[in-house]
């Protein structure tokens, strides 16, 4: 039997590699990918507490919905700024991009 | 069964997300995102989301890792495999995460959530496009504001003037 314990822990998993991976990768795009990991880690988290505590009202996976949208968004933005970052500074590595530190 | 299922599927999760924040290729990092977002569209399916497990597959494998695999070729210069990909903070980044674990797996054991063990209607894309409808309306067309606006920005950063 799954319980919604078993997600929790899972989703929490995920979400500490995702924080590994955005703490210690130099490729702005494997930052960004981290970051997508977090946002699907949250989602399952939503989905699975919409499944065992409100199952009737859907709260949870309209909610996810939006969470989908944020982060489709985000990711757009993101990578628009990586390409210029390719552009300007002919670095896509966030150890490099420093110019605003100090 | 459905025990083996959400053990596979974690088991598929967990590894690919891994390879995703290790592997020093990092095309080959999009290709494991791939692998792992089709995995929690499966984790979506045994917890009743159909809707949510289709649109997963659309936007996310569709849409978001074409969008990291696009970056990746335009960049493709600077992301070859000889050089280093990750910073000198491995160690104390596994620190960090092993401590928030811990955390975050006592926050949920000794939390008592109180599970209904109704089950969820099936299918919900009906239920959901009617609660997109109705109650949630506004932050339906907030959110399509937002996209919007994303969509000019992305256009506006990345042009060559």
């Amino acid at each position: 039997m799954v319980t919604l314990e078993h997600y929790l822990i899972l989703s929490a998993l995920l979400f500490c590699v995702g924080i590994f991976g955005l703490l210690t990768r130099r490729n702005a795009v494997g930052v960004l990918m981290s970051i997508e990991l977090m946002f699907n880690s949250a989602n399952i988290n939503f989905i699975a507490f919409s499944k065992f505590i409100t199952p009737e009202a859907l709260t949870g996976q309209i909610f996810a919905i939006f969470v989908i949208t944020i982060a489709a968004a985000e990711a757009t933005v993101g990578l628009a700024i990586v390409v210029l970052m390719y552009r300007n500074f002919n670095a896509v590595n966030v150890d490099k991009i420093n110019f605003m530190k100090w | 069964m459905e025990t083996g299922i959400f053990y596979i599927l974690a088991a598929i999760i967990l590894t690919s997300a891994l390879m995703v924040v290790s592997l020093r290729n990092i095309f080959h990092s999009a290709l494991m995102l791939i692998l792992c977002f089709f995995a929690v569209a499966g984790l979506y399916i045994t917890l009743d989301a159909d809707f949510l497990a289709a649109v997963q597959v659309l936007i996310y494998v569709g849409a978001v890792t074409i969008l990291m695999i696009f970056a990746v070729m335009v960049t493709h210069q600077l992301t070859g495999t000889t050089m280093r990909q990750v910073n000198e903070q491995p160690i104390p980044a596994a620190l960090i995460i092993i401590v928030l674990f811990i955390l975050l797996a006592i926050a949920i054991t000794q939390t008592g959530f109180e599970v209904i063990g109704k089950f969820p209607l099936m299918p919900t894309v009906a239920a959901i496009g009617t609660a997109l409808m109705t109650v949630y309306v506004l932050p339906f067309e907030i959110v399509s504001l937002v996209l919007l606006v994303a969509l000019i920005g992305a256009i506006i950063i990345a042009r060559r003037d």
